[in-house]
């Protein structure tokens, strides 16, 4: 299953990147990745938050320098070191934000750079023209003297299509072009994509949601940790399969015991009945769509789903970060939270998945890091009580075992795992009824990372509800008593502590349900939504 | 001298990007000390000072806004919109000189601090970037000065009042006194209150603080509303220096000087570094590089070239070091 498809039965490629590797600072982003697309293939490229995918596109437009390997491109070898040149000899890229001038009119946009000219001046009806031509040739019909922003962003995603065609682009890289489309929007995309193909213009496509890879694409590459896992057509592949491939697991891998950190307590009795927070039904568009879920007392939650499925932004909407809709009870009141001071108030508490975006701040150290939600219970009369702060933050680093010069250090000096541990006790010293932990371990060292999950069950044993959201799948299934799958942005599935096991996880993550069949390549964009 | 901003770390090494603006100050006051004739003289010390108390006074309310990654362009206007109702009020026959003198203290702050309320309502509930929210008052706040004051140039002799800016405590004026306790405050509220905190954390990463409680919106209006009473303070502070209130000078080019004395200090314009300190080490530098070029008889127009010169050198030093 990985092996690459046989190349003497293939037609000779488009694009072969091969051995190419990628160093930032020490650490390999890609470690000998090979992505090979032939001519007029739709190539899905796919893998997890981090498995390097963004910095392969980079090095082959040539935003990024390879440290070494070998890039083809129509039989020769290439070097880009600036996009343009890509686009000189046919590599166009399309990003999720368009990156167009909106202000013009759309066929300025498509001759944008190579605008035909008459006696040094434009010519604009000839440029009129060659745009109305282009874009027709898409099956697109638009006035192409109206100003680009009076057109959806689809249409503006289709005009920088067109822009790659009139450049002659024999390959045109899409990064999630379908990640701010509605249904109607993506179809068209599609049917734009198809028409490219048909003309043998080859199409890399980035997308996390897997029914748009099968409605689409012909050919996969799965990349994970900065390698090639999987290449070869897609329709050989199952989705099931797919997600094991792409998130490191086979899909009869046996479970082993005792990889992390955590010693899941049995929750019985009178404590497990206790709900500590529900939530009905829960909307906040574009990306959660009915989340329906609960914490009981002294249980540590899972909520998986695969990347794009609305975890985060479910977490952030519980919290009140971007306030949704629906019904959120805790310990059986209705509460509505509109700012996170609401929902901390009541006893909440949120680590979020991003440490450096929105969790430290950097120039402050250690002791104002850790104290910071807690201030307000620090203060006497508007005054920080400094002995009182310092106290809490003694016992927080010698509770955590947080590694610090002093707790007078400035906290962007810490490594990751010790930054996290920092971040926990911020939330830790407020003594929350619950705490939301957003990817708790990633991208930290492996003695934090148990250190953490240690800590994550012994808290659940003293009576903290923990919802935890998760991509290690192993997490998942040691660390939480109950695990809500979500699935573009709706809860599909919640898995007992009995029903917990790999496959069913992986099942519910790829299709909603653990009985569904295997979906193939046949089955047409739009059954889920 | 340490910076203050952070709480003193005992084991902070000594960097020359942290202490800029202290260093620059002595390079420049040793200059001098070879250079100037009679440099050393209490009568220098105490040009220099009284000219920097508006600075930093309006530095200081700069210093807050810049530390939540805003900026205030209006303090100027504030200042001349302070300048023009103050005389208002002690000129008044009806309220008589002593009432009128004690409201002119007072209704001119508090309509300055109204004007910045306006400007943090601008920047929080209609998100309006701060450069392009308080260029609004920057504008339109010398037009409102001009017609409360009629456009004319109004002088005045009101001892209690022009005491502000004369009188003397122990050999001190009385406008360097005010600038030192406003200072000493100022440190306070930054490094040991709940607000400070708060005020240092939006800036240092706004988002990690909304998420952890922090009430983001309510520690913007409230830097704003600290920078609009503030250079109301200072526009009274410069009218009664100067005998006189012209709405069209009062407070001229301020804000530049502000700005300018927070970011030669070494405060970070886009948040995370904060120090008070630096922002009196900046003020006296700018004042003092004023003074040298004065006496050194460099024509005006140029040395409005090498103060520039020497603000973009501190700012490039500021980014160089991230």
């Amino acid at each position: 299953m990985n092996q690459p498809t046989s190349p003497q039965s293939a037609p000779p490629l488009l694009l072969h990147m091969s051995n190419v590797s990628k160093a930032f600072a020490g650490v390999h982003a890609l470690q000998n990745t090979e992505l090979r697309v032939g001519p007029g293939e739709v190539h899905a490229l796919i893998g997890q938050n981090g498995a390097g995918k963004s910095t392969l596109l980079k090095v082959l437009t040539g935003v990024y320098r390879r440290d070494s390997g070998n890039i083809q491109f129509a039989g020769e070898e290439v070097n880009f070191t600036s996009p343009p040149q890509a686009q000189r000899v046919g590599i166009a890229t399309i990003y999720q934000e368009v990156n167009l001038v909106r202000l013009q009119t759309v066929a300025e946009n498509v001759m944008l750079g190579h605008e035909p000219r008459r006696f040094g001046f434009i010519d604009r009806a000839g440029m009129e023209r060659r745009a109305r031509e282009v874009l027709s040739g898409m099956g697109l019909d638009l006035d192409v003297r109206r100003p680009l922003a009076e057109f959806s962003l689809a249409v503006q995603q289709m005009v920088a299509i067109a822009r790659a065609l009139a450049l002659d682009a024999r390959l045109v890289v899409m990064d999630e072009p379908t990640s701010s489309l509605d249904d109607q929007e993506v179809e068209r995309l599609f049917a734009v994509i198809r028409e490219l193909q048909a003309r043998g213009v080859a199409v890399i496509f980035v997308s996390h949601r897997l029914d748009e890879l099968y409605a689409v694409c012909s050919h996969i590459t799965v990349m994970r940790d900065g390698r090639t896992v999987h290449q070869g057509p897609l329709s050989e592949l199952s989705k099931l399969s797919l997600v094991s491939i792409m998130l490191g697991r086979a899909e009869h891998d046996l479970l082993q015991e005792g990889q992390t950190g955590f010693q899941r307590t049995v929750l019985e009795g009178t404590t497990a009945a206790i709900p500590l927070l529900e939530i009905q039904d829960l909307n906040r568009p574009p990306h959660v769509h009915g989340v329906t879920l609960s914490v009981r007392k002294g249980e540590v939650m899972g909520l998986a789903g695969l990347l794009g499925s609305g975890r985060s932004e479910t977490a952030r909407a519980i919290f009140g970060a971007e306030p949704g809709n629906g019904e959120l009870r805790l310990n059986g009141r209705v509460v509505s939270w509109t700012s996170p001071q609401d929902a901390i108030r009541d006893g909440l508490a949120f680590c979020g998945e991003d440490r450096k975006q929105d969790g430290i701040i950097p120039e402050w150290s250690v002791r104002e890091n850790l104290t910071l939600a807690l201030l307000p219970r620090l203060t006497r009369a508007g005054v920080v009580d400094r002995a009182e702060q310092r106290r809490v933050v003694d016992k927080f680093i010698a509770r955590l075992n947080v590694r610090c010069a002093s707790p007078d250090q400035p906290i962007r000096e810490l490594s990751g795992g010790n930054q996290q541990k920092v971040l926990l006790a911020r939330w830790l010293c407020t003594s929350p009824d619950l705490l939301i932990v957003d990817e708790p371990t990633r991208g930290i060292d492996v003695g934090a990372k148990a250190e953490i999950q240690s800590l994550i069950s012994e808290l659940a044993s003293e009576g903290l509800g923990v919802l935890m959201i998760s991509s290690d799948l192993e997490e998942l299934l040691e660390g939480c008593h109950r695990v809500t799958v979500l699935r573009d942005g709706e809860s599909v599935r919640t898995l007992e502590q009995t029903e917990l096991s790999e496959e069913a996880l992986l099942a519910a993550m790829a299709h909603g349900s653990e009985t569904a069949a295997p979906v193939t390549a046949n089955t047409s964009y739009g059954s889920a939504s | 001298m340490t910076s203050i901003a952070t709480p003193p770390r005992t084991r902070a090494p000594f960097s020359v990007h942290r202490h800029a603006a202290l260093i620059a100050l002595i390079a420049l006051i040793l200059f001098n000390i070879v250079t100037t004739p009679r440099f050393l003289t209490v009568a220098t010390l105490n040009i220099n000072l009284t000219q920097t108390a508006t600075i930093v006074i309006v530095g200081i309310g700069m210093t807050f806004v810049i530390a939540t990654r805003g900026i205030d362009l209006s303090v100027g206007s504030l200042m001349a919109i302070s300048g023009a109702i103050a005389p208002m009020l002690f000129l008044n026959p009806t309220l008589g000189p002593s009432i009128g003198t004690a409201l002119a203290f007072i209704l001119p702050v508090l309509a300055t601090g109204l004007l910045g309320a306006f400007n943090g309502l601008l920047v929080t509930r209609f998100s309006v970037q701060p450069i392009i929210a308080t260029l609004v008052l920057f504008i339109a706040g010398r037009g409102i000065a001009q017609v409360i004051s009629g456009g004319q140039l109004i002088n005045f002799t009101q001892s209690n009042f022009t005491a502000l800016g004369s009188a003397r405590v122990l050999g001190i004026s009385v406008q360097v006194l005010v600038m030192l306790v406003l200072l000493a405050v100022a440190v306070f509220v930054l490094t040991r209150t709940l607000f400070g905190r708060y005020v240092t954390a939006v800036g240092g990463n706004p988002e990690a603080a909304r998420l952890s409680g922090v009430p983001v919106n309510r520690t913007r209006m409230l830097v704003y509303v600290i920078s609009g009473l503030l250079s109301g303070l200072a526009g009274l502070i410069v009218i009664a220096i100067n005998n006189s209130s012209d709405s069209n000078l009062v407070g001229q080019n301020m804000e530049l000087d502000a700005i300018a004395a927070v970011a030669v200090g070494g405060t970070a314009l886009n948040g995370g570094r904060v120090t008070m300190i630096g922002t009196l080490l900046g003020a006296l530098f700018i004042q003092l590089l004023r003074y040298t070029l004065l006496v050194k008889g460099v024509p005006d127009a140029a040395a409005i070239v090498i103060k520039a010169a020497v603000i973009i050198a501190a700012v490039a030093l500021q980014y160089r070091r991230r």
